[in-house]
């Protein structure tokens, strides 16, 4: 039974709290940098989101696992957070598509894993303090050595982590669209939504340069979410700031917007906790609507920092005011801070793609003009 | 938008009197709604027949008519104030029907008037089977086949292409009445007839019945820009088959993968932007286990017992929102109140579980078939936050007020195995109870989920439940299984009876805080529930909140049930404002999530937890109050008096001590003497024979009830042996605590008196009589006030005993107490030092605020210093008659025959100057309808065959046909009235009652008799048959004669006029 385990293990955080819980899923020590999301389903969506990376992820929804795991619902190819943190697992799942438990996902893709925690206490903390690293270990420890570690870890630059290392195609039936998918560690349902309108998409590693992407000759460049601090991503940039002449309609999702900001001169900032979840208001300025989106960054673009004459703010966030995208006027781009592939979370934006699709067609409809 | 600057003056439409599927959770949503509506600025006119709820009090609207909900009374409401707007979508669906009635008669467009909340396309697309199965076929959601028909061959045809079983759903019904679910031709035949009927439009659904799916609801939100969010998800722990009202339910959803749930959600989000409803939605669906196929089965577009649940359970308050999007605010205007921060366009996020649990009426209705099904059946319910399923089940049991402190229901333990496999087909109300004893029997999980159909994850923590259980009772009782069960929040007294053994060091619980955010922000909205972990997130808000202000804990009443019903909860609400005026900090703790109690911004302080012993000693040791408050929450506060002395807790009004003189028998007998006042002669006793022997000592008819009752809950006038030979054996079935009393029944006028005492002065705002002479329950009693009957002597004892009762309890706030005056004497039935169900409707027409006097009284003031002399309340202009309502359309084989046992679940207030002007606006408030013609069918008791001649005769004065059974028609008939005599059912002989209730020419049933409760009977089987046919059935020869005098006026309520209560 789930609670006669004598699993010990402990969560000790930078600012050196220690929470006694029990171990699950892989064994052992990790270190990472601990953030909290408020969403209450999709937890598998959320090990194997990329933007993760190097992430200790806390569910503050207290009960994890209930519908179990199968190998239809990943993000990415295998899982991606180096931690897990939740109040109760489930044992017994119970979904008709389930293949597995939670435990068992989390031995098998090396991700260790504590449960019995407070986790209402703990992101209370993390609410207060901002986002603080720390570790998860089985067994005793020094506490001294350990919190050395712990203080001294950084996330580092992610990105080529978890992006493809080869160029990777996948094609639409019926297409009308040849899309770039620019990987920084990207969500499969950014390709799924793409393939399914009509897209043939061609995944490329995070370090393209400008002249491979316009090799491609696409109709449309579509930017992925992916981990880190965009700052980091200098060639990634460069890349960027080297397409913008080109006028491809391009479309960005979480990283791939803060990374066309700073290509465009705009500046990107830590928040204290980032938004994490899947019930983030955010107002589209020109429908005049605000709709709920799934959410995962710690970084967001200043919004007075992009320049007049790149373009403008044209998403914010109902909480906070934080820029939620940019609509740009120096190219046929658009970009949102959250996630309108879902996956997990509300599907209330998927209408972008749409819009990125629109964008396409009239500028090739445009280009031919011209061409004439 | 902001305010719409053409709204003014808007008419709030209330839902009426309280009965199954229609309670409590309108009076929170109207006062939330009333409340923002004054926020807004706006004049608030407000009807509602209902007049122990806290919507009708005064400072919740401007203008406030208790008078009853028909068409025409809202009509010339309108006519009267002139608003220029009414809101639809708070009241129920009550609200909701008269609002589409007004708005289609065109008499809305005729006055220019707006109707805000639902439009009547909206509540047209949703609410006519036909309108909404095409709306949602249109924007291509799934519908279960289904049929509109309106009449039974079509219903029969239809179900032979579905295929049965099929279920029946009557239009325009409340809480799904008369519907059911019919496995072959001969059930569809009856309960298609009966739907039929029961439907104002004479319309039904016969559907393709999927039992089995689980049901998930979403409590979505829109506004006039087309945002929406959608509030919370909820499962049923029942699959689709039991009525959501009768099913415990969990929120949020919890056995569905992201896919589903965002699959339901874009659902629920589409539908009600097609809908285009602008405010509450609620949208149940049903999800087929192991598919992505779903329906849709129903859409209310309107504030619900879920949305109620919803906001509780998530700290989003849908009605406030609701209103102000009915005026012209859109989401992302209004600021979440929880956080103060930010906006109401968002979704919660919880970081607990919410377990609602329903509160059945069956402990008081023995007789009465538990099954469960598509009609509702729960008077009220209760929820628990936890932060797992298995402590949110055991909190609830806890809650309910069942004696339970665990899943174990003692009658499963002496059931066999294959009794306990067989009990699991039952679909009941002790369904979840039956689930853990067979997992308890070792039944394998598979097995119980092939029976019942429930979800296995459900089940597997029920298990869960099944093996700490088994793992305490084992061996030592170690720290850690001490822990673990903490966790799952087993009270400390059961961690010892199931181990056997003495806990060593006992842990209090902790708080933590309901936020909407799940900590994401900082909340300064305090609304707490207790767990077993180490940080005390309610400890810590009062630290950093000091006030200097005396702290007070003011205990609710818990759920819903006949007998402690709403007018508690204005008790305890009316209690709380009053000590925040008086400069205390008030804290409430209770766990009905439908009240105005528990809304977080009543109190400074709300806790969402059980109401025992232990959670209450967790309470005090976090709040340490200056002291607490227990005469506002009926019986299920009063209980906790002792427990709260024992602590060393400041009881604020009447003390534990004389709580106990009240209550306890013997002590109560010696304060009588001491006074010198009589009651009428009793006895206790432990068995049947003992009771026999009483009985016959104290000559038939006797009384009989356990003592520490409430509702008159197993309650019986007994008229020979047999009688209390059957009472006893059905009250020693359970474990008898508590001794049985005997009584001599005096069958006089009851009176009854709420008081309100300072130790030194008292003052009684209005003497009430009944109408019905003693025997029927108070509560099921029409009561007038003032006192129609009583001498200016007998008056002048009953102020008299009244003082003397009041200073011998040395009572400190309120008591009420009942008299019987029998052969002009005056006998004292009953004291209860507390508030009680009169409290309300009496502060209301007396102007005396019964409850804010009491509460200033307990904290030390004295009524002299407020102005109050000692003695009787001058009496007003105006006759107030309340009138009883009960449910029994939806409790198969009830009796509905009055007695000492209460069964009304609700109430409705007629208003007028003269007495037979009220008594009729009451009685048509409570849906009785008055004939100038027709047919009554007479058949009473031996004893009621004098009285019924002067009745029948004026029935036939007023051209009635006269129908009677054997004995009743013969003495009619020798005393020169004509009745036709109609035979008893097991005379077997037409025309019998059966037949004569079916014909249609029958308007209205007088039955009495003398015994029993068993559905078997012939004369309960001829009330059953008056109810189904909703025919007026009449008890009692009193209400009967009230009835009359109303018949007998030849007016009607448009004859009478209309009342602004803030204007006595």
């Amino acid at each position: 039974m789930i609670f006669e385990n004598s699993k010990k293990a402990s969560l000790i955080l930078a600012d050196g709290t220690v929470f006694e819980g029990k171990g699950f899923g892989a064994e052992g020590t990790v270190i990472g940098e601990i953030v909290f999301t408020t969403a209450m389903t999709g937890y598998q969506e959320t090990l194997t989101d990329p933007s993760y990376c190097g992430q200790i992820v806390t569910q503050t929804f207290p009960l994890i696992g209930n519908y179990g795991v199968n190998e239809i619902d990943p993000e990415s190819n295998g899982s991606v957070v180096s931690g897990y943190i939740v109040r109760e697992y489930c044992e017994v799942p119970s979904n008709f598509r389930c293949e597995g438990e939670l435990d068992g996902y989390l031995k098998r893709y090396g991700i260790i894993g504590i449960y019995d925690i407070d986790t209402r206490r703990l992101t209370r903390i993390i609410r207060e303090s901002g986002v603080m690293n720390g570790a998860i270990t089985a067994g005793d420890f020094d506490k001294e050595e350990i919190l050395n570690k712990i203080r001294s870890y950084t996330v580092g630059r992610v990105v080529p982590k978890v992006s493809v290392k080869e160029k990777e195609f996948f094609p639409a039936e019926n297409a009308r669209f040849n899309v770039v998918l620019m990987d920084y560690g990207y969500k499969f349902n950014i390709r799924r939504e793409l393939v399914n309108r009509g897209c043939n998409v061609t995944v490329m590693p995070c370090n393209s340069s400008a002249e491979e992407i316009k090799a491609l000759n696409p109709d449309g460049i579509m930017l992925s979410n992916g981990p880190g601090d965009p700052t980091e991503n200098t060639e990634a940039i460069a890349a960027l700031r080297e397409l913008i002449p080109a006028q491809i309609p391009t479309f960005g999702i979480c990283l791939g917007h803060q990374l066309l900001a700073l290509a465009n001169g705009a500046k990107t900032e830590k928040l204290k906790y980032g938004h994490r979840g899947g019930n983030q208001p955010v107002k589209d300025i020109e429908l005049d609507r605000t709709f709920i989106t799934s959410q995962n960054h710690g970084y967001a673009v200043v919004a007075d920092s992009v320049p007049e004459s790149a373009g403008r703010v044209s998403h914010i966030n109902g909480n906070d005011g934080t820029c939620e995208g940019v609509c740009y006027t120096n190219a046929p781009a658009f970009t949102v801070q959250f996630h309108p592939e879902a996956c997990g979370g509300p599907k209330d934006t998927a209408y972008l793609f749409d819009r990125f699709i629109k964008l396409m067609e009239d500028w090739r409809i445009k280009n031919n003009a011209v061409k004439k | 938008m902001p305010l719409r600057s053409d709204i003014k003056k808007v008419l709030v439409i209330g839902s009426g009197p309280i009965v199954i599927g229609q309670a409590a959770e309108f009076d929170y949503a109207g006062t939330q709604a009333c409340r923002a509506l004054k926020q807004e600025g706006l004049e608030v006119v407000l009807i509602n027949s209902n007049p122990a709820t806290i919507m009708t009090d005064k400072h919740m609207a401007d203008k406030i008519y208790i008078e009853p909900l028909t068409l025409d009374v809202v009509k010339r409401v309108i006519e009267i104030e002139k608003p220029d707007s009414v809101l639809s979508n708070l009241g129920g669906q009550t609200a909701l029907t008269l609002s589409m009635q007004l708005a289609e008669s065109g008499f809305l467009a005729e006055h220019g008037v707006k109707l805000l909340g639902s439009n009547p396309e909206t509540i047209h697309k949703a609410e006519d089977r036909q309108a909404f199965k095409d709306t949602m076929e249109a924007i291509a959601q799934p519908c279960i086949p289904s049929k509109v028909v309106e009449t039974v061959e079509d219903a029969m045809d239809f179900a032979e292409v579905i295929g049965y079983p099929v279920i029946v759903r009557p239009a325009f019904t409340l809480g799904g009445t008369g519907g059911g679910i019919a496995a072959n031709k001969t059930e569809l035949h009856e309960i298609a007839t009966n739907g039929l009927r029961l439907s104002p439009i004479t319309q039904v659904l016969i559907e393709k019945c999927i039992s089995g799916w689980k049901e998930i609801e979403f409590e979505v939100i829109r506004d006039s820009k087309n945002n929406v969010i959608t509030v919370c998800s909820m499962e049923n722990f029942d699959p689709v088959g039991v009525h959501t009202g009768d099913s415990i339910v969990v929120a949020p959803a919890v056995t569905l993968a992201d896919k589903e749930y965002q699959m339901l959600r874009t659902a629920a989000i589409n539908i009600i932007q097609e809908l285009k409803v602008e405010g509450g939605c609620n949208c149940q669906f049903a999800l087929k286990p192991d598919s992505f196929e779903y329906a849709v089965i129903e859409v209310n577009p309107r504030v619900s017992r879920s949305s109620a649940l919803a906001s509780k359970a998530t700290g989003y308050p849908i009605a406030k929102v609701a209103a102000r999007i009915a005026v012209g605010y859109t989401l992302d205007e209004i600021i979440n109140q929880v956080t103060g921060k930010t906006y109401a366009c968002f979704e919660p996020a919880l970081d607990y579980l919410v377990v609602k649990f329903p509160k059945w009426p069956f402990d008081k209705f023995v007789y009465a078939k538990k099954t469960l099904g598509t009609q509702m059946k729960a008077t009220g319910e209760i929820m628990a936050i936890a932060p797992s399923f298995e402590a949110g089940m055991i909190k609830a049991v806890r809650s309910i007020e069942l004696g339970m402190d665990t899943l174990t229901k003692k009658s499963f333990t002496e059931l066999s195995d294959e009794e306990v496999l067989k009990k699991l087909e039952d679909v009941d109300v002790d369904r979840s109870f039956c689930v853990f004893e067979a997992l308890k029997r070792g039944i394998s999980m598979d097995k119980i989920h092939e029976i019942t159909m429930i979800d296995k994850w459900f089940i597997a923590k029920l298990n869960n439940l099944v093996q700490l259980e088994k793992w305490l009772a084992e061996g030592e009782l170690t720290q850690e299984k001490y822990d673990t069960a903490k966790k799952y929040c087993y009270l400390d007294s059961t961690i010892e009876h199931i181990s056997g053994q003495k806990i060593r060091e006992r842990r209090l619980a902790v708080y933590k805080m309901v936020d909407t955010c799940a900590a994401e922000f900082s909340a300064d909205t305090p609304y707490f529930y207790n767990t077993f972990d180490r940080e005390n997130e309610a400890a810590e808000f009062i630290e950093q909140h000091p006030t200097g202000r005396k702290k007070v804990i003011v205990f609710g009443s818990g759920p819903i049930r006949i007998g402690q019903g709403i007018e508690f909860d204005y008790c305890s609400v009316h209690c709380v404002w009053t000590l925040k005026e008086e400069g205390c900090e008030a804290v409430i703790c209770n766990n009905n999530p439908e009240t105005v109690s528990t809304d977080f911004d009543t109190g400074d302080r709300l806790y969402f937890d059980p109401l025992t012993r232990e959670d209450v000693e967790a309470l005090i040791a976090t709040e340490k109050p200056y002291g607490c408050v227990v005469q506002f929450g009926g019986q299920t506060a009063i209980k906790l008096t002792k427990h709260l002395t024992d602590m060393g807790v400041r009881i604020l009004g009447t003390s534990a001590a004389d709580i106990d003189a009240a209550e306890d028998r013997e002590l109560f007998d010696d304060l009588l003497e001491k006074c010198g006042i009589p009651r009428p002669k009793g006895e206790t006793v432990f068995t049947a024979e003992q009771a026999l022997k009483a009985a016959n000592k104290l000559g038939y008819p006797v009384l009989l009830r356990p003592s520490y009752v409430l509702g008159g809950q197993n309650m019986i006038i007994a008229h020979c042996d047999s009688d209390v030979d059957e009472y006893m054996k059905i009250i020693t079935a359970t474990e008898l605590e508590n001794p049985v009393l005997i009584d001599k029944y005096m069958m006089g006028t009851e009176v009854e008196v709420d008081a309100i005492c300072d130790g030194e002065d008292f003052l009684i705002p209005g003497i009430m009589e009944h109408i019905e002479r003693a025997g029927v329950h108070s509560g099921d009693s029409i009561s007038i006030y003032p006192a129609r009957t009583l001498s200016e002597h007998i008056k002048r004892v009953i102020i008299d005993y009244t003082e003397k009762l009041a200073k011998a309890l040395h009572v400190v706030g309120l008591v009420n107490i009942q008299y019987v005056v029998y052969n002009h004497e005056v006998y004292v039935i009953e004291v209860n030092p507390r508030s009680s169900r009169t409290v309300p409707y009496i502060s209301k027409v007396t102007g005396v605020p019964m409850v804010d006097l009491a509460t200033k009284i307990i904290l030390g003031k004295k009524l002299k210093d407020m102005g109050y002399k000692s003695g009787l309340h001058p009496v007003g202009d105006y006759v107030a008659v309340k009138v009883p309502v009960f449910s029994f359309e939806k409790l198969h084989d009830v009796d509905n025959q009055l007695g000492p046992e209460m069964k009304s679940t609700g109430e409705c207030l007629g208003i007028a100057k003269t007495f037979s002007e009220a008594l009729l606006k009451g009685l048509i408030a409570a849906g009785y309808k008055l004939f100038d013609k027709g047919g009554v069918l007479i058949s009473v008791k031996d004893s009621d065959k004098n009285d019924v001649i002067e009745i029948a005769s004026r029935f036939e004065e007023l051209g009635f046909k006269i129908y009677a059974t054997g004995g009743t028609a013969s003495v009619l008939n020798r005393n020169m009235i004509a009745a036709n005599h109609v035979y008893r059912i097991s005379e077997d002989k037409e025309p019998n009652v059966i037949s004569m209730l079916e014909s249609g020419e029958i308007q209205y049933v007088i039955s009495t008799s003398e015994t029993g409760r068993k559905p078997s009977l012939d004369s309960v089987r001829m009330r059953r048959k008056a109810v189904e046919r909703s025919i007026a059935c009449l008890t009692s020869i009193d209400t009967a004669n009230a009835l009359l005098d109303c018949l007998e006026m030849h007016k009607t309520v448009d004859d009478i006029e209309l009342v602004d209560i803030t204007k006595i």
